[in-house]
């Protein structure tokens, strides 16, 4: 038992001696919460369209105010007056602006004659992005000027009402939880991956294994600290990560002691999963290499950056098994629902069971020689 | 709980008590054969060196004592115990230094030597006392506060014995404990370990690749050779069983065709071997009589001799009888490369 905390105690005093590890741990995953929260904010903004207006009728004029309206309001985009349709399109191709809107001559006439009056939208497709969202503007704006003035009295047409559970929840928010386990994968990456791959070269473990050390010992000291490293990484990250992104449940004492058990847990499966990897490896460049295949085939599709719903059913297999989709799901359903432990157990329950069953499976495989 | 310690059937040295002994021990690696069935025993309070260039199997013999590595076959005896069978028992009583500085540069002394007294299981009482101890010994107690990485070479080398002996173990291996120290810290650190042998009544065995340490430090050598152990005795004995007494270097300023049949013609001399154009290297029994026949054949000849010297045979010599290989340690250090492989470190 001392002999364990000896090595827990040299693995924490390196720790706080140099606070390498703990920055690099949350530098990824602050820089991607601030970086990707704000980039896939979801709405486009400022997108340029042109107007090229043949018409001149007060039809156009009614199309044009209800561009400007979108451009002072939500600002999707802002309108350029253009002269000339081939002008227009040549400036779509070359990105100049980034869509077209031509409202043909005799637009107005036939709106008062009712014969299909029409405007065009020229669009640059290669970014799906932003033409879909100038696409679905336009299609509302249209929608409304169709909308008759006058309502009828029986609603014949069928609406969908939505129901919002929760307050509007930004990207950046939905971010969060991925970006609190990934501080830990980096910590457990790093404390438990390559500084024990290195030591190992180093010839500090030779150290260690002719000192009466069981193997028990060694590998619970190892665990011990690689899991308190993460949790460490953990919990700095869901105190800074919440006041950059907004979230109050960290003020509330309850959900305090839920986001403590989320992160132990979570803590323990990682430092599992990862001991279990390395407990063979005699190489550095192991763990390096590992490194970034590791983080894209378990935290993408964890459902820490996009839901899983929309996944093929294999990426969906994957994420059955990952650990990192139980910490997501966890972190989600406290930070931002507010759901209880009820919300949580399953996940403790799985991250717990996985934790202590890859270190049951990796123990064995410890060699107490070199 | 103590196993009872075991003896060897036939001791291959009953004088004083034996505190390690080697029967017949092999180290495979796969197909390759690092150690080939070594025999030897260290006595009680004896410093004893393997002495063999790199790739010899110095360190592989130290692994397999200290229980780091599995023995293929054969047996170790380490204070009593089986190191087999009973590799806890020896883990307690012995200290270890690695060939690598594995103390950790971002802890201090103390903290460095604090861990491993815990590893060691030293009680709490005694881990500040030994700490001091030890700290004088190795005359490193105004650093203890100091971290690690702050120290030079010579001053980690010192540490890590200090490591070695935190827990008071009786018998103490040391891999390589000079190698990458100027000359003037290297002497240091054999007074510190001849005094520690002394005071602390320890059995050393440490291994080397320089002649001199070999000489000046160990009471007995063993010289290890392509996983073989070639010659077995104490530096004296070892230098009486190279025929000739006397080295005679000699340095002509014209290499010819004939010098090496002609020097071999000489009264007394054993073996001639050349060193380079020109300059060669005698064994004789008597080197006072070979040097004056050398002097007039090269007289009598119209030859110039640009240097002469003569000196007692040394460990230099036995190697070269032994194996058939020169080990001048430097330029060995240099020619063999070694492949990397765990738990080493250049
Ligand atoms: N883990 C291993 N796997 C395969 N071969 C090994 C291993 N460890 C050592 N060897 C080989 O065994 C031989 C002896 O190595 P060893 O380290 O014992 O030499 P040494 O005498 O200590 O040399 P040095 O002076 O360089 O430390 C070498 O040829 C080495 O390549
Ligand atoms: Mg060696």
């Amino acid at each position: 038992m001392n002999r364990m905390f000896a090595i827990f105690e040299r693995e924490m005093r390196k720790f706080f001696r140099s606070p390498v590890l703990m920055i690099m741990s949350m530098m990824l995953p602050i820089v991607q919460l601030v970086i990707l929260g704000n980039a896939y904010g979801g709405k486009i903004r400022n997108a340029r369209v042109a107007i090229v207006d043949y018409d001149h009728g007060p039809q156009a004029v009614r199309i044009r105010e209800a561009c400007a309206a979108i451009a002072v309001n939500i600002g999707t985009f802002k309108t350029v007056d253009y002269s000339n349709e081939v002008q227009a399109r040549e400036d779509v191709r070359t990105g100049k602006i980034d869509a077209a809107l031509i409202i043909p001559v005799q637009y107005s006439r036939r709106v008062y004659a009712q014969d299909a009056p029409r405007i065009g939208l020229v669009v640059d497709n290669s970014d799906q992005f932003t033409s879909s969202s100038i696409q679905s503007e336009l299609q509302s704006l249209v929608d409304s000027l169709n909308a008759p003035v006058i309502q009828p009295r029986i609603v014949k047409n069928i609406a969908v009402e939505s129901v919002e559970l929760y307050p509007y929840v930004s990207y950046m928010k939905f971010l969060l939880a991925g970006t609190i386990s990934l501080a830990m994968y980096i910590s457990v990456m790093i404390g438990g991956g390559m500084l024990y791959i290195d030591d190992k070269a180093r010839g500090v473990h030779e150290g260690y294994l002719v000192t009466p050390i069981t193997k028990l010992e060694l590998v619970m000291g190892l665990n011990l600290a690689g899991a308190a490293k993460a949790v460490l990484a953990g919990i700095s990250l869901t105190i800074i990560g919440s006041l950059i992104a907004g979230l109050n449940a960290i003020f509330n004492p309850i959900a305090d002691l839920e986001l403590l058990a989320m992160i132990v847990a979570t803590s323990l499966a990682f430092n599992g999963m990862m001991f279990l990897m390395m407990v063979r490896v005699d190489d550095p460049l192991v763990p390096r290499a590992m490194f970034g295949v590791l983080n894209t085939l378990l935290f993408f599709p964890s459902g820490a950056v996009f839901p899983i719903i929309a996944f093929p059913k294999w990426l969906q297999a994957i994420a059955i098994i990952d650990p990192f989709t139980y910490c997501v799901h966890g972190f989600k359903a406290i930070l931002l629902k507010d759901g209880g432990f009820v919300a949580i157990q399953y996940d403790l329950l799985f991250l717990f069971t996985f934790g202590i069953g890859t270190l049951l499976i990796a123990t064995p495989l410890f060699k107490r020689t070199l | 709980m103590n196993p009872q310690p075991t003896t060897l059937d036939q001791n291959p040295k009953p004088a004083g008590t034996v505190a390690i002994a080697v029967e017949n021990i092999v180290k495979r690696y796969g197909t390759f054969e690092a150690v080939k069935g070594v025999n030897f025993a260290v006595n009680d309070g004896e410093i004893f060196g393997l002495l063999g260039p790199n790739g010899a199997g110095k360190s592989t013999l130290i692994r397999m004592m200290t229980t780091l590595v599995p023995i293929t076959s054969g047996r170790a005896i380490v204070a009593g115990f089986d190191v087999a069978k009973e590799s806890d028992s020896v883990r307690r009583v012995i200290g270890v230094i690695p060939q690598a500085l594995t103390s950790d540069p971002d802890l201090t002394l103390e903290e460095n030597l604090s861990i491993y007294a815990k590893l060691y299981g030293v009680p709490r009482a005694e881990r500040a006392k030994n700490i001091q101890e030890v700290l004088e010994a190795v005359d490193l107690v105004k650093w203890r506060d100091a971290q690690t990485k702050t120290l030079s070479g010579g001053m980690r080398r010192r540490l890590e014995i200090a490591r070695g002996l935190v827990h008071n173990p009786h018998i103490f291996f040391l891999d390589e404990p000079t190698t990458g120290l100027d000359p003037v810290s290297r002497i240091a650190v054999w007074e510190m370990l001849d005094n520690l042998r002394k005071t602390r009544n320890l059995t050393m065995l440490l291994t080397t690749h320089y002649m001199e340490e070999a000489d000046k430090l160990c009471d007995r050598i063993a010289i290890v050779d392509h996983g073989n152990l070639v010659a077995l005795g104490t530096p004296i004995e070892l230098k009486q069983n190279v025929p000739g007494a006397n080295v005679v270097e000699v340095h002509f300023d014209r290499e010819t065709e004939q010098w090496k049949s002609r020097l071999e013609g000489l009264e007394g001399v054993t073996s001639v071997q050349a060193e380079s154009a020109g300059f060669y290297r005698v064994l004789t029994s008597s080197g006072s009589r070979t040097t004056m026949q050398l002097v007039e054949l090269a007289a009598s000849l119209g030859e110039n001799i640009t240097s002469l010297s003569v000196q007692n045979t040394s460990l230099d010599d036995v190697f070269v009888h032994y194996t058939g290989r020169q080990l001048r340690d430097e330029q060995v250090k240099a020619i063999f490369t070694m492949p990397p492989r765990p738990g080493a470190q250049p």
